[in-house]
């Protein structure tokens, strides 16, 4: 009964530290209800998530490999992913920033009004994507509140991939600052005042010491946000246009196979976005593993 | 040297410090010894510029530098928790305040490098540059902590409870080795500690602190010795204190026929080379300690002796430590 | 605590950051209920007690109803395996469970339409008996399942591997049995933690837009929950009464702020007490 480091390795998102106790190892539990519990957790895990996604993967090695290719990499798919990563990919480069300042000023500065800011920050994990939606939209729009006052200068926000961005910034927002607020939290303040007597201004006090200790935690909160990014599609079909090879994303062409019945078309797009999706788990895992191995040293 | 003048610092509400004077020689090991709350690690930090007084001036060499902050004051500090910077090898933690300097200023890499190295041998950890401070002990974390905070040629070196997180063993052998770098280098050097053997045995000269006020300054010897209050008498060794405000060692009690104080005997044990007796004053509910010479045979438990002391110090007005 | 009093660069960087939630947070949410008004409230009444409104907050509320309760229950169950016991694998266990975060919406619903859709592997076993499960109600509290599936689960193990099994130990030393020691010493220690997994779970449940919009079929006041509801009104063109269902869902997100902030606070008290 002993878990293998490379099992320990694989811990999730917002990782559960699991014990690495070597007395309890040997020790035989006395508490019942394994053999019911374990059971139906792996019963209804493989009837709910895991057979259902297998359906995806099954159905793409089905087509065999030209029809799938044909499906996955199609101009039009292709250009999906590539505006779906781009525009994932600076929203969580935006959050990085807006999302370290945010967690910086919650964590050290004290204000009128920070436990509220603080509350409204998971704003985008509790309002609907679709209404967060359409009130970017009705924001952003060239008739909207902000997109109407930027109009006359020839700027468009949205119906094209800068509106993509801002629906993800939202949604991706609260992955950055929630990772990092415990990390900075926790930072010692004697580091920083170390630093500063041996004569560190404020900025290389912050880049030199403080970044470096919460690199893991940031990195990791860039890889949530991205993969939220990557897979959202309530926030961003409204903002987005729409347009094939313009503003669609990929979870789009997947709905769009599926309404014209092309269940093969929509599985092997899926199938790339999934083993997008397990790549950046994997990552996150690793940045994780990595943090803690760091901190053992 | 070091001025503080009038230095006032309050928490909220709370006192940290009322109206301190302090003058700091030159190449002196200076002891802030008092009990937790009694000021001494604020008194550290505003010396240092990581806190800031109320009222009152910080003169380094005449110079006003109340204002200024930690960086540009010069001084190396010493954190309890040596605060190392924990994704840096050792060789890099020390070359650190070479390092952020202003780059007419700053040394070229290789010069970082040997100067950091240099120290290191300095403080006998050289070959552990390339380590990290998670693979070191607790002593020799506290011995970059050192190296690092002399690596700014500070004009003052400031250490908080230098040896509070060691155990009892390493602090001995740290606390020599601390005080033979003293002497080698001559850097004034202040240091904060609640352990009144640890001010007795390193500092040249040992101010005493008590709920934000200076309540002694002087050498060990004379803070032993001739305690300035009735504070200081209990707080710097241990201390009897007999009716009439009289204060006196263990050490300085003798055991007399029939003259002094009647005391029932509690507890008899051996400590260092003495006999300790525990006992209950008669007639004032107080308990007493002292010691008597090994080669005496102790008194029984229940007995009743009667004692007087050699030596004392009578502090009537401040009995505050009597029940 | 020398950080508290704010400075010039601080103060900027404070104005800075609220500058930014303002933007991206607080205008959408002030949107959202201006537009939900802007031709009054009579028509913002109208457009809530519309029939096919009413028939997507009932399907709303019917999903929610079912899927928090089995998340629930299969939560807490593995919260107790993973945390109570060892066993080879634990960590690929809980990256199992975690794993509808990092699907996209869209994804889980096509996974249930290639399972139970006409040309899915159970398709035309289905057909035969009759039974429509995609495009239909049952396909929604499935998917929705399986979008809030790792809510509970995830709040619950870090909170039940922290307490170890001593308490358990104990009570079972002193002749309780398993369900005993469950309901009377495990289930108080994580109170807290399991209302709060509930809380999000059912905040998701009520939202979710892309997963349900795939096998929902969209029949207006059949299988339109509230946020599909919202979607079709917009791409009518009726923005006043897609902002108004919305407002609604804008004041369950608002709730569920106002009670995951208080359940924090409570959080924080009794781990200060522990």
């Amino acid at each position: 009964m002993e878990m293998s480091s490379n099992a320990l390795a694989l811990a999730p998102p917002r990782a559960i530290a699991l014990p690495r106790s070597g007395r309890r190892r040997a020790r035989r539990s006395v508490i019942p209800g394994f053999g019911l519990t374990m059971g139906l957790t792996l019963a209804w895990l493989s009837l709910i998530v895991l057979i259902p996604l297998s359906t995806v993967f099954v159905r793409s090695a089905g087509m065999g490999w030209t029809r799938f290719a044909e499906a996955a990499f199609a101009p039009r798919a292709l250009a999906a992913y590539q505006i779906s990563f781009a525009t994932s990919l600076g929203a969580a480069a935006i959050n990085a920033v807006f999302g370290l300042l945010t967690a910086w000023v919650l964590v050290r500065y004290d204000f009128a009004g920070r436990r509220i800011v603080n509350a409204l920050v998971d704003l985008p994990f509790a309002l609907p994507t679709a209404v967060a939606g359409i009130a970017l939209t009705a924001i952003y729009a060239s008739n909207g509140w902000i997109g109407g006052l930027l109009a006359p200068l020839g700027i468009t926000l949205a119906y094209n991939p800068v509106g993509i961005m801002l629906a993800m910034i939202f949604v991706g927002l609260p992955f950055i600052v929630r990772s990092l607020e415990p990390v900075l939290e926790d930072f010692n303040a004697e580091v920083e005042e170390a630093a500063r007597s041996l004569g560190a201004r404020p900025v290389q006090v912050f880049v030199r010491v403080i970044l470096p200790e919460i690199l893991p935690a940031l990195l990791t909160g860039f890889a949530l946000a991205f993969a939220r990014g990557l897979g959202e599609y309530g926030s961003v079909i409204f903002i987005a246009g729409n347009m094939p090879f313009k503003s669609e994303i990929a979870p789009l062409l997947i709905v769009t196979h599926l309404e014209q019945y092309d269940y093969a078309g929509a599985s092997a797009i899926a199938t790339v976005m999934l083993l997008a999706a397990f790549a950046l788990l994997l990552v996150i895992n690793l940045i994780q593993a990595w943090s803690r191995r760091r901190m053992e040293r | 040297m070091i001025r503080l003048e009038g230095i006032t610092k309050a928490y909220g509400d709370y006192p940290a410090l009322k109206g301190l004077d302090l003058s700091v020689r030159d190449g002196e090991f200076l002891a802030l010894l008092g009990p937790s709350g009694s000021g001494k690690t604020t008194l550290l930090r505003i010396i240092a510029g990581l806190a800031f007084p109320d009222a009152g001036r910080v003169l380094f060499n005449g110079e006003d530098v109340t204002d200024l902050q930690v960086a540009e004051r010069k001084v190396g500090f010493v954190f309890q928790h040596y605060a190392l910077f924990k994704h840096m090898t050792i060789a890099d933690n020390v070359g650190f305040g070479l390092s952020v300097r202003a780059r007419r200023e700053r040394p070229g890499r290789a010069a970082i490098r040997a100067r950091a190295h240099e120290l290191l041998d300095l403080v006998q950890l050289g070959g552990l540059g390339e380590r990290y401070p998670a693979q070191l002990s607790g002593g020799q974390r506290q011995r970059v902590a050192l190296a690092r905070a002399l690596a700014v040629e500070p004009q003052l070196l400031l250490l908080d409870e230098p040896f509070g997180a060691l155990d009892a063993k390493v602090r001995k052998t740290l606390r020599r080795w601390l005080r033979e770098l003293h002497k080698q280098m001559g850097l004034t050097s202040i240091f904060v500690t609640h352990d009144q053997e640890e001010a007795l045995e390193l500092a040249d000269r040992v101010v005493v602190m008590d709920q934000g006020r200076i309540e002694q300054i002087g050498s060990a010897e004379q803070v032993y010795m001739e305690p300035a209050s009735a504070f200081v008498a209990d707080f710097v060794g241990e201390t009897c204190v007999l009716p009439g405000g009289v204060h006196v060692r263990p050490h300085d009690i003798e055991i007399v026929s029939d003259v002094g104080h009647p005391v029932v005997v509690g507890n008899v044990f051996r400590k260092g080379g003495m006999w300790r007796v525990e006992g209950a004053l008669a007639g004032h509910d107080r308990l007493v300690e002292f010691d008597l010479e090994s080669r005496l045979v102790p008194p029984g438990l229940g007995q009743t002796v009667y004692i007087r002391p050699r030596r004392m110090k009578i502090f009537e007005a401040t009995e505050r430590n009597a029940p | 605590m020398s950080a508290r009093t704010l400075d010039r660069p601080r103060l900027a960087l404070v104005l800075a950051a609220l500058g930014f939630l303002a933007l991206f947070l607080l205008l959408p949410l002030v949107v959202v209920f201006v537009e939900a008004l802007r031709q009054g409230l009579g028509a913002y009444a109208a457009a809530l007690v519309d029939p096919d409104a009413l028939s997507a907050i009932r399907l709303t509320l019917l999903v929610a109803a079912i899927s928090v309760p089995v998340n629930l229950v299969f939560g807490v169950l593995a919260a107790w395996a993973i945390a109570k016991f060892d066993f080879p694998g634990k960590s690929l266990l809980i990256t199992f469970l975690d794993l509808p975060f990092s699907v996209s919406p869209v994804v889980a619903g096509l996974i249930y339409v290639l399972v139970f859709g006409a040309q899915g592997w159970l398709g035309p076993w289905l057909e035969a008996y009759d039974i429509q499960i995609v495009f239909a109600v049952p396909g929604i509290v499935l998917a929705t399942v399986f979008v809030t599936f790792p809510f509970v689960a995830r709040e619950l193990i870090p909170l039940m591997l922290e307490q170890g099994r001593d308490d358990e130990e104990a009570a079972l030393s002193l002749g309780a049995s398993g369900l005993q020691t469950f309901l009377r010493v495990t289930l108080p220690n994580v109170r807290w933690g399991l209302l709060y997994g509930v809380l999000l779970c059912n905040a998701r449940a009520m939202g979710e837009f892309g997963a349900v919009s795939v096998v929902s079929g969209h029949l207006r006041g059949m299988t339109n929950t509230m946020p599909l509801h919202v979607e079709i009104l917009y791409n009518e063109y009726n923005f006043v009464a897609a902002f108004a269902v919305a407002s609604l869902l804008a004041c369950l997100a608002l709730l569920t702020l106002v009670l995951k902030t208080a359940l924090e606070a409570r959080f924080h008290n009794s781990n200060r007490k522990a």
